[in-house]
């Protein structure tokens, strides 16, 4: 069993064995095939790259090619246990329409990003004065797919104007769990959990 | 296993039927002509049930009787194949209506002894599925482990998850849709209005003194195979390339390649096909709405299915285009169904699920993995 990505360790951890998920930009399918032979759960995906899709349906996942900014309406609601957005928020066109669309899906989401906010990031842009290129935000700003960036504080924002509630939130630094305080400052990389 | 007469290449059978069909009608007796490749297992439980498209056939892995190529879909199926008889118990059974030895308008209507020609019954594509679960239970095959098929195969593949859902444990569909579109349904018009446009054709009773109408048969196919190929694809192969010649010869030959390759299309494709038989599946597959007869919802169709979908489509299809697919997929979600779907990448039309492609047969081989894992 390879490795898997901390964001989606920490995910892994915590859903509830033989739940109904929903992995919504799932890549090759490693948190599913996780969740699958960890903790019995009847996993499905969303991705849109073919070659990542093939790969998880070579693995036996079930994954549909699509894109959550057009595909997501299709599924009924309440019909996942949890939906999972990892490091995908940032691509979407609405990323406030995505996490509607959530939790109206699942009955919990995990939605994970990276912190535009980081301390890295900040200098970066206040320093050099250019768009910032970091080790989780390694591409230019012509050729990120990341059109839509957002800091710790604006999803807590986004979480509170949706009065949404918050059911957990883990925070990363360096690969490594890290606590909450600063963490808007501190943390490379956030993971929520969130109900309606 | 091997030594039962039921198994084997180029199997007859004839079963009593009645077939009751979506029309209102009977068929009686139902002729299937099929093959089968590999053994079946002592619980029968690793079927593999592959059905052919429009003008397909059950030589899927061996030769044809009449053309001596290859079979058509050797690409998947075969040793080290996705589809491989050293595991699986493989069975391609001619779709009836068709004519290559299952019953059709050119096999014989007991009750004048003759030809059926027209009289032989309209069919739905549900009616070929519901023969080929009359197979099944003549081979003692309670469910499939698959069911496969590109195209009509697809609309097939897809049927049998709808109409025996308990006798399918996954389902492969590619290149295919749930019902035929208008402009589908208005190519086979084409193909249909040649044939009769043929004075051989005769209202179809052309069998006594073997004179078929040929020239219309061929250029339905002609029309046909441009919509199974794609602009990108015929402009790789033939471009305005010309044939066999320096310079236009200002006449109505075959100047140019892609005129003689359509025509060798039309002319190799009367040997082996009949020109009824093009006109029957047709017209089933112009029938074929699968949400029909679920309130319009295509959902209906799949819910509480215990069957597992795997959906592939090409993005040069313009045919059976990526939609088709997606709309399908769509439906399966919302019926909580355990649903793959890939759009892969080729430069040649429909016809792409016959062709070598890597991806699809990793897709295809992991799938039907995974479901022998469980």
């Amino acid at each position: 069993m390879s490795k898997l990505r901390p964001d989606l360790q920490i995910i892994a951890d915590n859903v509830r064995p033989n739940a109904r998920v929903l992995d919504i930009g799932c890549g090759d399918g490693a948190l599913m095939a996780a969740l699958r032979d960890q903790k019995q759960v009847d996993a499905r995906g969303l991705e849109i790259d073919p070659t990542n899709v093939a790969s998880a349906v070579s693995k036996g996942l079930s994954v549909v090619q699509g894109d959550a900014d057009t595909d997501l309406s299709a599924y009924p609601d309440a019909s996942f246990d949890y939906a999972i957005l990892s490091q995908t928020l940032q691509t979407t066109h609405r990323p406030d329409q995505i996490v509607d669309e959530l939790l109206r899906i699942g009955k919990q989401a995990f939605v994970s990003f990276p912190n535009f906010a980081h301390w890295r990031v900040r200098m970066s842009l206040l320093i050099g004065g250019r768009m910032p290129v970091t080790r989780l935000l390694p591409q230019t700003w012509y050729d990120t797919p990341n059109i839509h960036h957002v800091t710790i504080d604006d999803f807590r924002a986004l979480v509170r104007n949706g009065e949404l509630k918050q059911e957990g939130q883990w925070f990363l630094s360096g690969d490594k769990q890290t606590g909450r305080g600063l963490a808007n400052l501190l943390a490379e990389h956030a993971v929520f959990l969130l109900r309606r | 296993m091997s030594e039962d007469a039921r198994f084997g290449l180029d199997k007859k059978v004839r079963l009593l039927g009645p077939l009751p069909l979506d029309s209102g009608g009977e068929l009686a007796p139902v002729d299937l002509a099929y093959e089968t490749y590999g053994e079946l297992n002592a619980d029968a439980s690793n079927a593999v049930l592959i059905c052919h498209a429009l003008t397909g056939d059950q030589y899927v892995a061996s030769t044809h009787p009449v053309t001596g190529k290859d079979g058509w879909w050797t690409r998947m199926v075969g040793p080290g194949k996705p589809i491989d008889p050293e595991r699986h118990f493989v069975i391609c059974a001619n779709v009836i209506g068709s004519c290559m030895g299952s019953s059709g308008p050119a096999t014989v209507n007991p009750a004048t002894e003759k030809p059926w020609g027209m009289d032989f019954p309209v069919l739905t594509i549900a009616d070929m599925v519901r023969a080929q679960a009359l197979l099944l239970d003549h081979l003692g095959i309670e469910r499939l482990h698959a069911v496969i098929g590109g195209s009509m195969g697809g609309m097939q593949a897809i049927s049998w998850t709808t109409l025996y859902p308990d006798r399918v444990k996954s389902a492969v569909i590619v290149a295919s849709a749930a019902r035929h579109s208008a402009q589908n349904i208005a190519f086979h018009e084409v193909g249909r209005q040649a044939i009769m446009a043929d004075p051989r054709w005769r209202g179809g009773s052309y069998y006594a003194d073997d004179d078929p109408p040929s020239s219309g048969l061929a250029v339905a196919r002609m029309a046909a195979h441009i919509t199974y190929l794609s602009e990108a694809g015929l402009t790789e192969k033939f471009g305005r390339r010309l044939q066999d010649r320096d310079s236009k010869t200002f006449g109505f030959d075959a100047d140019f390649q892609v005129e003689s390759y359509l025509r060798h299309q039309g002319i190799s494709f009367v040997d082996r096909f009949d020109a009824n038989s093009y006109l029957y599946i047709t017209r089933a597959m112009d029938y074929f709405d699968l949400a029909e007869a679920h309130g319009g919802t295509l959902a209906n169709a799949f819910k509480g299915s215990k069957t597992r979908f795997c959906l592939i489509s090409f993005d040069t299809d313009w045919l059976y285009p990526t939609s088709e697919s997606r709309t399908i997929v769509h439906a399966l979600n919302a019926a909580g169904a355990a649903a793959s779907f890939v759009e892969l990448s080729s430069a040649f039309g429909h016809d792409s699920f016959l062709l070598a492609n890597p991806e699809m047969n990793r897709i295809v081989d992991g799938f039907l993995k995974a479901g022998e894992s469980v």
